[in-house]
């Protein structure tokens, strides 16, 4: 079968690592990720089906991986080579369980029950399916996700593998589109209500590339009624940050004079904001770097809350004023379960599932690429913000291997 | 003899025009047959001996008011007000006009055995002046004799322990002005009358004023209902000013005003920026080649450079006369010496108006035209300089030209870039403006912080300069900005064109081809008078 395939190769990730610092996006042209002809994965146990994805984005996750960006602490929980893909939304020939053959989003984390461990750990057995302690153990390879791990396959591929407890059937009035937004959704969905938004409280929310418009809307649907500062660069960001939910829209220049106008905050400076004094309750940083964890702590109050939902890496952030204003610096990873405002528990993708068709969320995928054209994929998504897109996927439904029986 | 103003019909033998443009200029060629140019006049006589025409009016005065000599007295309190940093404009060569007459005023008072005096810089709620600027001002002996006794003082619109509220006008406006000079014996009044629209009640009832009380007249009805604000006769926001006088001399605040009026040297006649004081067909080779290697020059400069240039520049200015005594009557005689340097009969109105902003408005003295300024400059200052009517017709066009930089001076505007950023970012519609945001920025801590201990205009000001463009912004049909930041400009809600043929052609979507043109020659000042 056809697949984008990362390879453990040292040189060609020194040269992603280089390309990448210059160009957004040109790690795809020199590193690791090939366009290659493979073997499909084998099922690896029970409860394992083989699906045929049709869809597959193309997240900050894969483009910071490209560009050899990301942090060295996935490697042991990563297995190579492994084939991308963690967005999906699939073909599932044949009914699996209690699903149903059909169109199917794949939920990717490889918790305990895709790797045939019984009884389950600590957080698998609450339903937090992303903090799961097992990993790198069980039945398959390491991998946090499906897309992350050598045995799975991924969704960059005509064919991949999935645990029927990561199936979940996409209703048939769906379009792919909408279908393939339910993953990054999830993560959204978990981030915004992380941060355990309270009545009347003001939320920033850094960044309005794919994640931080998602999380906007996952905000305003299932939190608590708040107050929404977006931030965005571009202006189709602006438009879609408004029509999701955000209350301001301002450009990354102007948040700090942003929150303090809308805090009543004093600020430290002659005219020019060197610190607030306050500041906004709560940050989500949808973005995740050196910029917007240092951006985040100049504008979130004393006791206020970070919420990291985009992926950072190694940072260098003078933390004195968090010690200093006791700031509370949290991660958002992926999903499981959630306790909404009202105490109900649900699982997040089900949550994501209704965000989705709520918001119209299909609408931000903005173009497909067949794998054939990955590095014009790659070089769109790394720069999507800037050319008027939001997400970018692969097209899998007319590769020809797909289609072979 | 100088030659008044006057009105050039454009034929093809007319030169290029000068345009001021910032920091620099452009020479533009107006279409023929169809576009007049407004010429100020030269500058007139300046007075022989200022000195002893200011000892004159204060001897002399107008109106019901004895001789100042005749108002002092020992024991009493005694206040100075006078002008702040925003006039003249370029600020004058020493001595500065305030320092003359407030030194001619304090010869009056020591002679006659004051010595509870205050001198107050009126600044309403404009940034306060340095060290520097008052030096300037009042000159060093007057600011070495009080500043360290704390006895000069910028003006605090926000101090609670130093405003008195006076009463309310019959429109129900309340008056709030500085304590200190409410409750003196006498205010004198020590004003600079740059244009038509300084002095008379508006020094006192505004310059000394707090916001609870300026919000009464600075706001967008009285603007619209101001046409112009520069005719008091048919200005609300003088009306109000006036209504507000009465309330304070009913209740008992004696004000005894000296007005003065200057001429129209702001370039002088020598050195490289004289030749912008001449018409452009009475330039001679050294005009032309002066000017060229300047434009060249300045064209070449960074622009941080070029504005440290432009704002050290001190004009030759001088005055032309003095009227001292009862606010009213010194007024009237004021506003006709104004007049009779700045007014031009023009007839009847075109479809459109260009004028060339330059690089300085009365609030950005030592600072930066940002954007919000550039409008209040073109649709704000010179879209007002007129009587009778405004040269261009209701739904005409205008066309300014200013680089628009969007660039802010954060100690003396920060509230300027907020409301950049975040207001017209939503709307530029003065009225939803003064509704949804007014307050806000108007009772901000921090604003107010800056605005008492820095040297930062009032969280409120960048309103009044959009208020201040309320009555062009409802009289046009279009706004257009040539050579500035494409985002500035549009953030203003106008149209940005890279040259003014280009504005010319998009004004030709608004009022027709054949469009006739008046363009504004300001600076000098000019004041357009319409039939």
């Amino acid at each position: 079968m056809k697949a984008l395939r990362f390879e453990r190769n040292v040189p060609r990730f020194a040269a992603a690592t280089v390309a990448g610092r210059l160009a957004a996006g040109a790690g795809a042209k020199v590193g690791p990720l090939r366009l290659r002809s493979i073997d499909p994965p084998e099922l690896p146990g029970p409860g394992w089906v083989e699906v045929l994805p049709r869809l597959s984005g193309i997240c900050g996750s894969d483009l910071s991986t490209i560009d050899g960006h990301s942090s060295r602490y996935f490697e042991p929980i990563v297995s190579f080579p492994f084939v991308p893909g963690h967005e999906v939304v699939a073909d599932l020939p044949v009914a699996a369980g209690d699903v149903p053959a059909g169109r199917i989003v794949v939920e990717p984390v490889l918790g305990c029950a895709t790797r045939g461990i019984d009884p389950v750990c600590a957080a698998c057995g609450r339903g937090d399916l992303g903090n799961c302690e097992l990993i790198a153990f069980g039945r398959i390879e390491p991998g946090l996700q499906s897309g992350f791990c050598c045995d799975t396959g991924g969704g960059w591929s005509t064919r991949m593998v999935a645990h029927t407890s990561q199936l979940h059937p996409v209703p048939a009035d769906w379009t792919d589109e909408a279908a393939v937004m339910v993953e990054p959704t999830a993560c959204a969905v978990h981030g915004a209500l992380a941060a355990d938004v309270q009545p009347g409280e003001l939320v920033v929310v850094l960044g309005s590339g794919a994640l931080g418009l998602l999380t906007i809307a996952a905000l305003r649907r299932f939190g608590r009624d708040c107050t929404i500062l977006a931030v965005a660069k571009h202006p189709h960001q602006r438009t879609l940050a408004r029509q999701l939910g955000a209350d301001t829209v301002v450009e990354p220049g102007e948040v700090a004079r942003a929150v303090r106008r809308t805090t009543g905050s004093m600020a430290l400076g002659d005219g020019d904001i060197v610190r607030l004094t306050g500041g906004a309750d709560h940050v989500v940083d949808c973005v995740g770097s050196e910029a917007s964890l240092a951006q985040s702590l100049a504008v979130v109050r004393p006791r206020g809350r970070i919420t990291m939902v985009g992926m950072p890496g190694h940072v260098h952030v003078d933390l004195t004023g968090l010690w200093q204003r006791e700031i509370a610096l949290a991660g958002a990873y992926a999903y499981g379960t959630e306790t909404l405002p009202n105490g109900d528990r649900r699982r997040t993708f089900d949550l994501a599932f209704e965000l989705v068709a709520a918001a119209d969320l299909g609408r931000l995928v903005s173009a497909t690429y067949p794998l054939a054209r990955y590095e014009d994929a790659i070089a769109h998504a790394a720069h999507a913000g800037a050319r008027g897109a939001v997400r970018i996927a692969f097209d899998l439904r007319n590769e020809k291997e797909r289609n072979r029986a | 003899m100088p030659r008044p103003g006057f009105v050039l019909d454009v034929d093809r033998s007319t030169p290029p025009i000068l345009f001021h443009h910032g920091e620099g200029f452009r020479l533009e060629r107006l279409p023929a047959g169809r576009s007049r140019v407004i010429y100020p006049a030269e500058p007139l006589e300046a007075l022989k001996n200022p000195d002893q025409a200011i000892r004159d009016a204060l001897a002399n005065p107008i109106g019901d008011s004895e001789p100042l000599a005749a108002l002092l007295k020992p024991g009493m309190k005694l206040t100075i007000a006078f002008d702040d940093i925003s006039l003249p404009l370029p600020p004058m060569k020493r001595p500065d006009i305030r320092q003359r007459v407030i030194e001619a005023v304090l010869d009056l008072a020591a002679a006659a055995g004051v010595d509870d005096v205050q001198l107050v810089a009126a600044l309403a709620l404009h940034r306060r002046m340095t060290e520097a600027e008052l030096r300037h001002a009042v000159g060093d002996r007057v600011y070495d004799a009080f500043a360290p006794h704390g006895l000069l003082v910028n003006h605090d619109a926000e101090d609670p322990d130093n405003l008195l509220f006076i009463g309310t006008t019959e429109k129900g406006e309340e008056v709030e002005i500085n304590k200190r000079a409410a409750e003196s014996d006498l205010i004198v009044y020590v004003n600079i009358n740059l244009v038509s629209m300084d002095g008379g009640w508006k020094s006192t009832a505004t310059g000394l004023a707090s916001y609870r009380s300026l919000r009464h007249h600075h706001n967008v009805h009285t603007m619209r209902h101001s046409k112009s604000f520069m005719d008091r006769h048919h200005s609300e926001l003088h009306s109000a000013n006036w209504r507000m006088g009465k309330v304070l001399r009913d209740s008992g605040v004696k004000v005894f005003q000296i007005e003065t009026t200057m001429n129209n040297d702001v370039f002088g006649t020598e050195g490289p920026m004289s030749v912008l004081q001449k018409r452009e067909w009475e330039w001679n080779v050294k005009d032309r080649i002066s000017f060229t290697a300047m434009k060249a020059g300045l064209d070449r400069l960074p622009q941080r450079t070029r504005r440290s240039i432009f704002q050290s520049w001190q004009a030759p200015h001088a005055m032309t006369s003095v009227q001292a005594g009862e606010v009213e009557a010194v007024h009237e005689v004021t506003t006709a010496n104004v007049y009779a340097q700045h007014l031009v009969p023009v007839e009847g109105q075109t479809d459109i108006l260009t004028m060339g902003l330059p690089y300085i408005s009365p609030y950005n003295v030592n600072s930066i035209l940002n954007p919000i300024l550039v409008a209040c400059l073109g649709l704000g200052y010179f879209f007002n300089l007129y009587r009778g009517k405004p040269p261009v017709r209701d739904g005409g066009v205008l066309i300014m030209s200013h680089p628009t930089p969007w660039e802010f001076h954060p100690v003396h505007h920060p509230s300027y870039i907020d409301f950049f950023e975040q207001v017209l970012a939503e709307t530029t519609d003065p009225i939803r403006i003064e509704a949804e945001f007014e307050k806000g920025f108007a009772e901000d801590e921090w604003y107010r912080h800056l605005y008492r201990t820095s040297y930062a205009y009032h969280g409120v000001h960048p309103f009044y300069m959009w208020y201040w463009c309320a009555h062009a912004l409802q009289h046009l049909g279009q706004v257009i900005i040539v050579g500035g930041d494409t985002r500035a400009v549009r953030r203003l809600g106008f149209k940005p064109a890279s040259t003014l043929q280009d504005a010319l052609e998009m004004a030709s979507d608004v009022v027709g081809r054949d469009a006739t043109i008046t363009h504004l020659h300001n600076p000098p000042i000019l004041m357009a008078d319409v039939s």
